[in-house]
């Protein structure tokens, strides 16, 4: 018994170095590398793996193969932690030498990743969901491209749509980051123009079990509450206000009421019903393209959501663009992929959601859905379309000048 | 280590005095485990040169071989974070003290070069250059890591665990909800080592090479003060304070000296994990790293200084290349189940398998080779003194 068990922690032993030095021998060249990065551990962990879905559906769509050549897919995971992204970036990069990375998910994590990219210049970096502003505002990366529209973008109408409900005064509650950061700025670079007001913002901790100090400073005088947090977070809160007695309307950030929150089976779903909020997807978006994107969606992928989500879209759209520049150039990766790369930036991306453009910094201008929550016939949540606008750019309108990155304390207009 | 050379050390005169003692085999039982820690041990003292330089080469070959990715993300993180769980060992193992805040104390000193250095965060810069920063960090890491021994050493076993995870936690949350100084959730960006002597000290080949340095340094260090009386009173207070206490030591004194030793040392793994990751965030101190340390030091082996590296080594490979070996969401199974099965089948970490087999496959050589205390009995077993 005892020999056996040392065999078999030996064989263990063993099976570790072999994968070691697998890594090393597969360096081969022939077909096309992409490693693709998601967070498939921690608060992001369901988020990540419809990422990994999207991206999924993009290489399934070719069927495997982009411009004569097979591609290598080689997956890693993080937990949102930005230097554990990097690790798994490295591994990838250095290591299973790909030579087109996608990914990763969330702000931190992406502005990370670009950083490191700036010492990879042989590997061009696409993003994958990671919405932070200064990812391509701050220092921006020759070889990092990100085709999603980020975290401000996604927040763009929403502010007049809100005061034209009647909502004049608004507290916000969102997560301290960012992301979250760059959400409020979207929302209230437009509301505070228009003349509403925010008299507080409650930043609170990304992960927090706890909202009832929050709770319990919601002043009474306000019309609406903006709560911009994710995943499991929002689900918190909302059970939270729900038991607390609140009965404000909610309006959402663009990752609030993704599929995440709205495929919760909590009893208290139903809330969630009428809350506006924004993004650069909604279930019922009119569109051919985006009704055959849903339908492609649920037939590859039947343990799926039932309907694609946030991270799903910007992982197919950034997977999308990547293999669709590859074809353009023909899978010629040569020259430090100087040919790729400028296929990449000039390029018009076709996607489910509407024609994408690259800026000069290599960021995504496109369109931004203004949503509201609805029920349909089977009891599902769903996000219906108010509005589209089309064409959003990352100084949300202003001047270069005078656009100053969101942080907690700006915008403001108490 | 531990025991058994605790009891060598205690009796070198006599061993001198008896000579060929050793080869007796009709020992009476009390003093067969002292004669036996004799035995492997002056084999040891032998080969002990040897196996260093052996080890020692490989160390310095492996960058020239190995790629620029596993130089430094295997190599110089292993080495980095060893040196984190070398400071838990030493508390542990030598100690008998489990502390929880060793990667709080690592993450203290990291803040430091983090926020008095040169970060990405214009708003929080001091900007002070490195050789200020440096030695700041491994003193107010000591200082912090001797005030937690402070609170904590007068607590016992399950307790202290607790205590200094209260601790770690605290930390952890202070870091993320403080915005002035630590800069919350997003921590710390751009953190790298400084250019000297016109080299990039992050290039895989120097950084390796850097860490590498202290981990040795760390490593001999940690060799050499188990051995002082200092070392040899802590080893006792830990078998037996009470009788360490009416001989005349100060027991608490010399647990807080332990956790100040350890400290020091943590912080110097702090410092070289920042450099390595080039940015800090609170989740870097967070729980979970606070128990990776211990899964490094536990799987390693806490009997020998070498056993956190080792711990450390395999714990990177397994991060890094687990997600290779099986699909997407499970591969921290992989992970998981390789801790469990070492720690299961063999209590005393991967030295603990070593000496294992190193026990089975010299068979032959009598007593020497199997009265080592080893796995389970060496955690469980009550200190006897010979005679």
């Amino acid at each position: 018994m005892k020999m056996l068990k040392r065999t078999f922690i030996r064989s263990a032993a063993g099976a570790a170095v072999v994968a070691a030095f697998a890594g090393i021998v597969w360096a081969q060249q022939a077909p096309v590398k992409i490693g693709l990065l998601a967070t498939l551990e921690g608060p992001f962990a369901a988020g990540g793996a419809d990422g990994m879905r999207g991206a999924e559906l993009a290489i399934r769509e070719r069927n495997g193969m982009v411009a004569g050549r097979k591609i290598e897919l080689i997956k890693g995971s993080s937990d949102a932690k930005p230097d554990v992204a990097v690790n798994a970036t490295r591994k990838m990069v250095e290591q299973d030498k790909v030579d087109i990375m996608v990914g990763p998910l969330s702000g931190g994590e992406g502005v990370a990743v670009k950083d490191y990219s700036k010492t990879q210049p042989q590997v061009t970096f696409i993003n994958g969901s990671s919405g932070a502003q200064a990812t391509t505002l701050t220092n921006p990366s020759e070889n990092f491209f990100r085709f999603n529209t980020d975290g401000a973008q996604w927040m763009v109408g929403l502010g007049a749509e809100t005061l034209k409900r009647g909502y004049k005064r608004v507290m916000v509650i969102a997560e301290d980051y960012a992301f979250p950061y760059s959400q409020v700025q979207g929302f209230m670079s437009e509301y505070c123009r228009m003349g509403g007001k925010v008299p507080l913002k409650a930043w609170v901790p990304l992960g927090g079990k706890d909202y009832s100090s929050v709770i319990a400073r919601i002043p009474k005088d306000i019309d609406a509450l903006v709560v911009i947090l994710g995943g499991a977070d929002a689900v918190n809160f909302l059970n939270q206000y729900e038991a607390a007695g609140g009965d404000k309307p909610m309006i959402g950030g663009s990752i609030t009421v993704s599929q995440d929150v709205l495929n919760y089976r909590g009893k208290r779903r139903d809330s969630l019903v009428g809350t506006l909020s924004a993004g650069p997807i909604a279930d019922s978006i009119d569109t051919p393209e985006f009704k055959a994107f849903v339908a492609s969606y649920k037939k590859n992928f039947p343990d799926g959501y039932p309907s694609p989500g946030l991270f799903a879209l910007n992982y197919y759209i950034n997977m999308k663009a990547a293999l669709d520049a590859l074809d353009a150039v023909k899978g010629d990766l040569s020259d430090g992929q100087k040919k790729y790369r400028q296929a990449l930036a000039t390029m018009t991306l076709k996607t489910p959601v509407g024609d994408i453009k690259l800026d000069s910094n290599r960021q995504g201008i496109g369109t931004t859905f203004i949503t509201e929550v609805v029920r349909d016939s089977q009891g599902n949540l769903s996000n219906k379309v108010v509005r589209a606008i089309p064409n959003v750019d990352q100084m949300l309108g202003m001047k270069p000048a005078d656009f100053k990155i969101g942080s907690r304390d700006e915008p403001s207009c108490p | 280590m531990s025991a058994a050379y605790w009891r060598k050390a205690m009796n070198a005169g006599a061993v001198a005095a008896r000579g060929e003692v050793r080869s007796t085999q009709t020992a009476a039982p009390a003093a067969a485990s002292a004669a036996a820690g004799e035995s492997i041990g002056s084999r040891l003292v032998a080969a002990i040169g040897l196996r260093h330089v052996v080890v020692l080469a490989l160390l310095v070959v492996f960058p020239f071989v190995a790629s620029p990715f596993l130089t430094f993300q295997i190599g110089a993180q292993s080495l980095a974070l060893g040196l984190i769980a070398l400071s838990l060992t030493f508390l542990g193992g030598y100690g008998g003290m489990i502390s929880l805040a060793q990667m709080t104390i690592a993450g203290i000193a990291g803040y430091t070069v983090a926020i008095v250095g040169v970060n990405g965060t214009p708003e929080i810069n001091v900007d002070w250059p490195w050789w200020a920063v440096v030695p700041l960090a491994l003193v107010l890491g000591t200082m912090a890591a001797t005030f937690i021994g402070w609170l904590s050493v007068r607590t016992e076993g399950i307790y202290t665990i607790m205590i200094t995870l209260a601790i770690g936690v605290a930390f952890y949350y202070m870091a993320l909800q403080n915005y002035a100084v630590f800069n919350g959730f997003q921590g710390l960006q751009k953190v790298y080592p400084p250019e000297l002597f016109g080299i990039n000290w992050r290039e895989p080949l120097p950084f390796y090479f850097l860490v590498l340095s202290w981990a040795l340094a760390g490593y001999f260090f940690i060799k050499y003060v188990v051995r002082t009386p200092f070392g040899v009173a802590l080893q006792g207070v830990r078998d037996n304070p009470r009788r360490m206490s009416a001989l005349g030591f100060d027991v608490v004194g010399h647990r807080v000296a332990a956790y100040a030793v350890a400290g020091f040392v943590a912080s110097v793994g702090g410092v070289l994990l920042v450099w390595y990751n080039g940015l800090i965030t609170p989740n870097s101190v967070g729980t979970s790293w606070l128990i990776n340390i211990l899964v490094i030091a536990v799987l390693g082996g806490m009997r020998h200084p070498i056993g956190p590296f080792i711990g450390a080594v395999v714990f990177v490979l397994l991060q890094t290349f687990a997600i290779d070996l099986i699909d997407r969401e499970r591969f921290n199974l992989v992970i998981g189940g390789v801790f469990l099965a070492i720690v299961l089948f063999s209590p005393d970490g991967l030295l603990g398998l070593w000496a294992g087999l190193r026990a089975r496959f010299a068979g032959g050589r009598g007593v020497g080779s199997t009265a080592r205390p080893s796995g389970r009995q060496f955690w469980r077993q009550k200190p006897r003194r010979p005679q």
